[in-house]
């Protein structure tokens, strides 16, 4: 499952970093020098422009927004019980009571559609905010502060990216059997690894740059460089990273619900839902309504949020944009 | 060469005494400890005392981190006390059969997502290039456990072509006679891997069409074909061998899945299996063996593109 973006490589050993540095330095740097106060501006405004060109990303924020209406909303205009079962009703097919059906317990499945993604919506964005933060931070004071300090801290995110994220996620769910909150941790707990990883790369060549010389001359402090000068400069990187982070997070919880590791009922996810469905699928009559519906919410939602981290690396990547 | 051989090899020392640190803590996470997990919330105080005491598991962390790795190094992955069976015997009989599966699905998905991720980047922005573009992105965005859902929905409850469930049994002998209940398992996980490989291809294959070397060669008049095979291919071709080997936490987590939807009796589903039954020693030897194969991955895909590129060795 292409879970986890593929770890960078050894930064400062693979040729990557190293071969990226010329072409940024006549791309984005030789600007930065000259429009260095208006620079954080413009960087959003012209990134703007490039995202709002892409038709498909504007379609994919619009079905963001859908989703969240429908998860969010939906369940104000749509009344379901979503708390007690209903034996009566169970598996019954599409009615016009039940618009897609029920599950195995009676819910309705339309309304248990909207419940399980307020869980995986708010699981998928709260784990991202709090691995891409803390990620950022992270790789930030690392790649800034070098040294001895940096290999240290590199090693323990190589250490962290070496057990297989799965395992641990697993694992972790086992002994917390969690709720939504704990889950976001969960998910977040490994996933900032790869975000430090990058962001560090990001650093190493934004720290040489004049305007962070500049600050340490006028004797600034060095969290004044990274959090005002070096983390917002950065800031491309980061954001198509959290939109990413979306998508792998609400994949992971959607596994972990699937596996049966995940929330605990009465609150479901989508993958909650898929693995209740499993059990009817070699069933002699079709239950297509178990398995469809929570599936392509999961894809729709995953695509979207694919999408804008592509388009947002075409906006904030100055070197892609040249070609 | 040397120098960077030794270095590399104490960074992956390094950082194996790091992540078996970790794996030790997160058996220690259960509430009151792995011992008070396996025995149940039936088990009494004395009972968990003793075996805490019996176990070690009452010292000091670094004590027992000691023990435990000394253990490790004699070859000692610990005893599964649910099945009655030592992990190196769990892991000697079904490491071969994910190694089976892993082998299959990462080789269909190489064969399918190496040439097409060139025929991308070759042909971009044309309909062939979206269309193409469209599948790894539903490649990327469905679950894996959902991809085999649907191919046993289609293909074995629907038309009954292929069976449901993974071959059964003890032997890579008796899985590989059943070729056709290998054929869902591994094409929902080479499907999910494809993504990845032809993404990964295409933007690899542009990168380098816009590099000088392509220029200089097309200036010596090399013929298209030339440029494209000898020239850009070859370097396309490196970065895959890294990314493959930098890509086996991945490789780990599909096969997980996939075992569990299928029941194939492998790894994953015997790692599936422990978790639920907190079988912490499982957990950890099978955590530590992943982790051991992912670092050597990673040793072997540095070391490998040393060789393959000399400007790493230097920088």
């Amino acid at each position: 499952m292409a879970i986890i973006p593929p770890p960078g490589t050894e930064s400062g050993q693979l040729p990557e970093p190293a071969l990226l540095v010329p072409e940024e330095l006549d791309g984005a740097g030789a600007g930065a020098g000259s429009l260095a106060a208006a620079k954080p501006r413009s960087l959003l405004v012209r990134g703007w422009e490039v995202f709002a060109e892409n038709k498909l990303a504007l379609a994919s924020v619009g079905m963001i927004v859908f989703i969240f209406l429908f998860c969010f909303v939906g369940p104000l205009i749509y009344h379901t019980n979503q708390v007690n079962t209903n034996l009566t009703d169970t598996l019954c097919p599409p009615s016009s009571a039940h618009l897609l059906g029920c599950d195995n317990l009676g819910y309705d499945q339309l309304g248990r559609l909207m419940v399980g993604g307020q869980t995986s919506l708010e699981v998928g964005l709260a784990a991202a905010v709090v691995a891409v933060l803390f990620g950022t931070l992270y790789g930030a004071f690392s790649g800034f502060v070098g040294g001895v300090v940096d290999s240290f801290l590199m090693r323990v995110v190589d250490a962290g990216l070496s057990i297989p994220y799965v395992m641990v996620v697993i694992i972790l769910s086992v002994v917390f059997h969690p709720n939504t909150i704990i889950m976001i941790f969960i998910i977040a707990v490994f996933y900032w690894l790869g975000v430090a990883r990058l962001v560090r790369g990001e650093t190493l060549t934004l720290r040489t740059r004049e305007y962070v010389q500049a600050v340490k001359v006028i004797g600034g402090r060095r969290s004044r460089s990274i959090v005002r000068h070096v983390i917002p400069n950065a800031i491309g990187t980061i954001i198509v990273q959290a939109t990413f982070a979306v998508a792998d997070s609400i994949i992971i919880l959607a596994g972990l619900g699937f596996l049966g590791l995940g929330v605990q009922a009465p609150a479901t996810d989508w993958g909650d839902m898929l693995s209740g469905g499993l059990q009817y699928l070699q069933s002699s009559q079709s239950y297509w309504w178990l398995i469809y519906p929570p599936g392509i919410a999961i894809i729709l939602t995953c695509i979207a949020f694919n999408f804008v981290g592509d388009a947002l690396r075409d906006a904030f990547e100055t070197r892609l944009q040249r070609r | 060469m040397i120098g960077f051989l030794i270095r590399r090899t104490l960074q992956a020392l390094i950082v194996l005494f790091f992540v078996t640190v970790l794996t030790l803590f997160l058996i220690h996470l259960f509430p009151g400890g792995p011992i008070k997990a396996l025995l149940g919330p039936r088990a009494t105080v004395q009972q968990v005392a003793y075996y805490n005491n019996l176990y070690g598991f009452n010292k000091p962390f670094y004590v027992q981190y000691v023990k435990w790795v000394g253990q490790l190094l004699h070859g000692n992955l610990g005893f599964s006390l649910k099945l009655n069976q030592s992990v190196a015997s769990l892991i000697a009989q079904d490491l071969p059969k994910t190694i089976v599966l892993v082998l299959l699905g990462t080789v269909v998905s190489l064969v399918f997502g190496i040439p097409l991720g060139l025929y991308q980047a070759v042909k971009r922005y044309t309909v062939g290039d979206y269309v193409l573009t469209g599948v790894s992105f539903l490649g990327y965005a469905t679950p894996t456990f959902f991809v085999g859902l649907l191919l046993v929905e289609w293909f074995s409850v629907d038309i009954h072509i292929f069976p449901p469930f993974a071959p059964q049994g003890t032997s890579i002998g008796q899985i590989l006679s059943q070729p056709k209940a290998l054929v869902l398992p591994v094409a929902s996980y080479a499907f999910v891997l494809y993504a990845l490989w032809s993404r990964f291809m295409r933007s690899s294959v542009m990168d380098n069409l816009v590099q000088d070397y392509v220029r200089t060669a097309r200036a010596k008049g090399a013929s298209e074909r030339r440029v494209l095979w000898g020239h850009v291919f070859r370097n396309s071709l490196m970065s895959i061998v890294t990314l493959l080997g930098l890509s086996l936490p991945t490789l780990v987590a599909g096969a997980i899945f996939i075992e569990v939807v299928f029941n194939y009796p492998g790894m994953g589903l015997a790692f599936y299996n422990a978790a639920l039954n907190v079988d912490y020693e499982v957990l950890l030897g099978f955590t530590v063996v992943a982790t051991l194969a992912t670092i050597l991955g990673n040793l072997l895909a540095d070391v490998g593109y040393a060789i393959l590129d000399p400007r790493v060795r230097y920088s």
